[in-house]
């Protein structure tokens, strides 16, 4: 493999683990269920973009990159459903967000 | 409704997807891929969920080409935004929860705005009730950015392209 497809492939897979341990930081640190969606959606959106997008410079111009990017694709329409349901179910389950007013006070 | 197009178009796509999945290309398999494809193109049109919210090929592709290019540009810039905010020191957040009004006069086109809403890091769509949508932001900038209104606007354009 030649070096600048290896070069470009490699920062993107490190710069994904990057904004994968950072969304797992915030998952940790964020006060209550809804601020830690917003971390967890860090780890589906740009983890999970630029580590597939490092995969498919690893595999070149083949088959195998079609099924990468459909892959890409599926995730950006179901990972954002499965956010809305998880964050309904909890207003409906009468969780309370905390807002900056709350902190305020 | 004419439901002739969108079988047409449902059947196209999944007959794409059986052959760039399977990556085998002798008879028996494209012919069984075949079968299966009508299969369940039947089966959807039977169910009647062969209609223009399961398959919107009314939205224009170059449009939706367009406005996802622009999405991608609005998460890479929010989830600096949101990683930033992770990782100073205390997190520097001011999470509240807002109400967004949606211009958009399909289902589909609201779902696009409801969830590209989800998709950017900062902003979740909690529900949606006729046409507005209650959203949790993390912070009072993403709050804002979202009312100013520039991905509804765009949305809406996207939708109208016809």
């Amino acid at each position: 493999m030649s070096l600048i497809p290896d070069i470009i492939s490699w920062f993107c897979l490190v710069t994904g683990g990057m904004f994968v341990v950072i969304g797992a930081i915030g998952l940790l640190r964020f006060p209550d269920f809804f601020t830690r969606l917003h971390a967890a959606s860090v780890i589906e959106t740009m983890g999970s973009i630029l580590i597939v997008v490092g995969l498919v410079f690893q595999a070149g111009l083949t088959l195998v990159s079609v099924k990468l990017v459909l892959l890409v694709i599926f995730i950006m329409f179901t990972s954002p459903t499965a956010a809305h349901a998880l964050a309904k179910s909890a207003l409906h389950g009468k969780l309370e967000p905390i807002t900056v007013e709350d902190n305020e006070s | 409704m004419n439901k002739i197009p969108h079988a047409l178009s449902l059947g196209i796509a999944l007959a794409a997807l059986w052959v760039l999945l399977s990556g085998h290309y002798t008879l028996l398999l494209l012919l069984l891929g075949l079968a299966s494809v009508l299969l369940v193109v039947a089966i959807a049109t039977r169910m009647d969920v062969v209609d223009h919210e399961g398959h919107p090929v009314h939205l224009k592709f170059k449009a939706t080409l367009y406005y996802w290019g622009w999405l991608l540009k609005e998460i890479l810039l929010a989830n600096i935004d949101v990683c930033r905010r992770i990782l100073s020191h205390g997190p520097v957040i001011s999470p509240m929860v807002i109400n967004v009004r949606s211009s958009q006069h399909t289902t589909v086109g609201r779902v696009i705005y409801a969830n590209s809403i989800t998709l950017t890091p900062g902003t979740v769509s909690m529900s949606i009730d006729g046409d507005t949508i209650l959203v949790h932001a993390l912070s009072r900038e993403g709050a804002a950015d979202l009312q100013a209104g520039e991905m509804n606007m765009r949305i809406s354009i996207m939708e109208e392209k016809y």
